[in-house]
């Protein structure tokens, strides 16, 4: 699907024939069904489908939040399928960085103090410099000391995604990082993610609002727990040179394996 | 993540929760008070046995007949303790003073007043021996016990009992059928339980001896003091030794005579205090046993109510150690804060409280505080351990679905 030459190390996401089942009483649901998904560095992608398609258990397994029963998953090139507990924490940490729906920022610390807390786990020497230079790049330079009561929805995101960021990691990930916003300070997230991605940072999200996928430039749609379509945006223009300047190199391969076309 | 870092961190959140960080530290607080102050006063009543003994003599070794109910085993009599007994113990190497005794409950009378009391025949040495003082008067004298002198020095309980507030000096008080000239009146000691040396009367053994008792041999006993407290033990061998000999005791044969020092005593003693201590103590700890059960309770409530917080840290690359010890150390914080807390109630309420009739006030160790900050802490990293546990263990995208 892709009219480039296909080198594994542009790849930041190698998933392959990903599986996970849940048994609810006698039944067995398969919430992800043979899900091959891969995604180039610099892409900005986004997931999407219904509630229950499927498209949240496929988030936490690319989340290393959780592994799958069955598939190989390469997350910039490290095999983390088959990793549990600890070593997972720690790919989380280095890896990933997680935006949230409802922020998920601990309440009573500081918006540093939040963007800090990934370098501390990694015990980074110099967390304090590096959490406010990430929040200074979100626009919150001025907001370095205000607890998460004092600030808006707008400015709860912008934490978030200075803290997702903070580590340096190979992917975002996004769910429904807007849904709990007004679409003034939505427009403006989704303005953040694009130019995030512009400086060249990956970029997942998941979310069933069609708006916010159309300002991704890869789409993976998701039913039943298998991916059943994959649709290329024109990236949004306002998103300007930059944004031209990488088209045609973030791609999106999503094969369609068993499903029902 | 640094252990200082969690210490803030740990610190913040029970600064956030102020009212239930103190009513979970209050169990604590509690415990600690109670098991210093406790075995602050078992330590007191140890010190106080032990200054009781030491009151009555230092450096003493007594030598008794052989007990009554455990005789001895012997091929020939058991011999009765001698004037030349307590003699040829004074040729003994490190041996200060020595004084036999006799003693023997008698009536005293003076006018119409009447008491029965130990009357006991002594050396002048034996004041000293027994760390006794005279307040009034003096002592009896070497003349007194060569001339068979009828002089008493009595106790100031004896005193006040015959004579009230009147000087006892030069009165002349009936000792069984023997009128006895008071001479002195010794300095009060206190009681000390089943002997109470305030109250007696002291007289010249030959006196006892010959005048009162009628008994010109056997001595209830020899007080000796040595010079050093090192040759208490090698003083009593060489006594036993020497009575040995003089009582023509042969291999095989066990003593016809016992010999107490006082460091047994003290021995002894110290192990009675220790014992004290330790039973208060234990049973004081008992409340910090409940005041860890408070911690765990409260810790299970915390990890519940910051479930998503659990989940959000793990989300960010926490692993399990750093939530265990997250909230154990947030744990031992509480429980230590409350030991320190508790430590210095503890040693407040010491110096008030008391065991009835014994009027000592509670002594406190350094390492009781020490002991009781060490069991709290120990006892918060216990009880803070199962609900860290249930933490670390959170399923973080559960943790993080909830509310």
């Amino acid at each position: 699907m892709t009219d480039q030459p296909d080198h594994a190390d542009d790849h930041v996401i190698q998933a392959y024939g990903l599986e996970k089942r849940y048994s609810i009483g006698d039944s067995e649901v398969r919430a992800l069904d043979a899900v091959s998904v891969q995604v180039r560095r610099g892409e900005m992608l986004a997931i999407t489908g219904p509630s229950g398609s499927g498209k949240s258990t496929l988030m936490n397994i690319l989340g290393c939040l959780d592994s799958p029963d069955a598939g190989t998953y390469l997350l910039d090139g490290d095999d983390v399928a088959k990793l549990s507990g600890d070593r997972l924490a720690a790919i989380r940490n280095r890896k990933i960085g997680f935006v949230f729906q409802n922020f998920n920022l601990l309440p009573r610390l500081s918006a540093l103090e939040n963007v800090e807390l990934p370098l501390l786990y990694s015990a980074h020497r110099d967390a304090k410099t590096v959490a406010r230079k990430a929040l200074e790049s979100v626009g919150l330079g001025n907001r370095l000391h205000h607890e998460t009561n004092q600030l808006s929805g707008g400015q709860l995101q912008r934490v978030a995604i200075a803290r997702a960021m903070v580590t340096n990691p190979a992917i975002i990930l996004a769910d429904e990082p807007t849904g709990n916003l007004d679409s003034h300070a939505g427009g403006e997230i989704m303005e953040l993610f694009h130019s995030l991605n512009a400086q060249g940072r990956t970029i997942i999200i998941v979310t069933h609002d069609p708006s916010v996928a159309r300002h991704c430039r890869g789409e993976v749609r998701i039913s039943d727990g298998k991916i059943v379509a994959t649709v290329r945006h024109n990236p949004v223009a306002r998103a300007g040179a930059a944004e031209a300047s990488l088209n045609g190199h973030g791609d999106v391969e999503a094969e369609v394996l068993g499903s029902r076309f | 993540m640094l252990l200082w870092t969690t210490i803030k961190l740990a610190l913040r959140s029970m600064l956030a929760n102020k009212l239930r960080a103190i009513l979970t530290m209050l169990g604590m607080i509690i415990g600690v008070a109670a098991v210093v102050a406790m075995m602050a006063l078992g330590n007191g009543v140890r010190q106080s046995i032990l200054n009781r003994i030491s009151r009555m003599g230092k450096n003493t070794i007594m030598i008794f007949p052989h007990s009554p109910t455990i005789p001895p085993v012997l091929n020939g009599q058991p011999l009765p303790l001698t004037l030349g007994d307590a003699r040829s113990i004074l040729g003994i190497r490190g041996v200060k003073r020595v004084s036999p005794v006799v003693a023997q409950f008698e009536p005293v009378k003076w006018e119409a007043d009447f008491t029965r009391c130990n009357v006991i025949g002594i050396a002048p040495t034996w004041l000293k021996i027994h760390n006794f003082q005279i307040q009034n008067g003096r002592n009896i004298n070497d003349f007194d016990v060569r001339d068979l002198a009828s002089v008493a020095v009595i106790g100031p309980e004896t005193a006040s009992r015959l004579f009230g507030s009147m000087d006892p000096l030069g009165r002349k008080i009936t000792v069984g059928t023997v009128r006895f000239q008071v001479i002195g009146v010794l300095v009060a000691k206190g009681r000390q339980g089943w002997y109470d040396p305030d109250n007696q009367i002291l007289i010249p053994y030959t006196t006892a001896m010959t005048d009162l008792f009628g008994r010109t041999v056997a001595l209830n006993n020899i007080s000796i003091q040595v010079d050093h407290m090192a040759d208490l033990q090698r003083v009593q061998i060489a006594c036993e030794h020497r009575l040995r000999q003089r009582h023509d005791l042969i291999a095989g044969d066990t003593d016809d005579f016992w010999i107490s020092n006082q460091i047994r005593i003290i021995q002894i003693a110290n192990r009675i205090g220790g014992t004290i201590t330790w039973f208060l103590g234990s049973v004081a700890g008992i409340a910090l046993l409940v005041g860890g059960i408070g911690i765990m309770n409260i810790m299970l409530v915390t990890v519940t109510e910051r479930t998503r917080e659990i989940g959000i840290r793990k989300a960010i690359g926490a692993r399990q150690r750093d939530i265990l010890r997250q909230f154990l150390v947030e744990a031992a914080l509480i429980s230590l804060l409350g030991g320190l807390i508790g430590a210095g109630a503890g040693v407040v309420v010491s110096h008030y409280v008391h065991i009835p009739r014994w009027h000592t006030p509670g002594r406190v160790e350094p390492s009781m505080v020490l002991l009781a900050l060490s069991i709290s802490a120990a006892i918060g990293i216990f009880f803070g351990y199962y609900p860290a546990r249930r933490a670390a263990r959170l399923n973080p995208i559960e943790a993080l679905r909830h509310e």
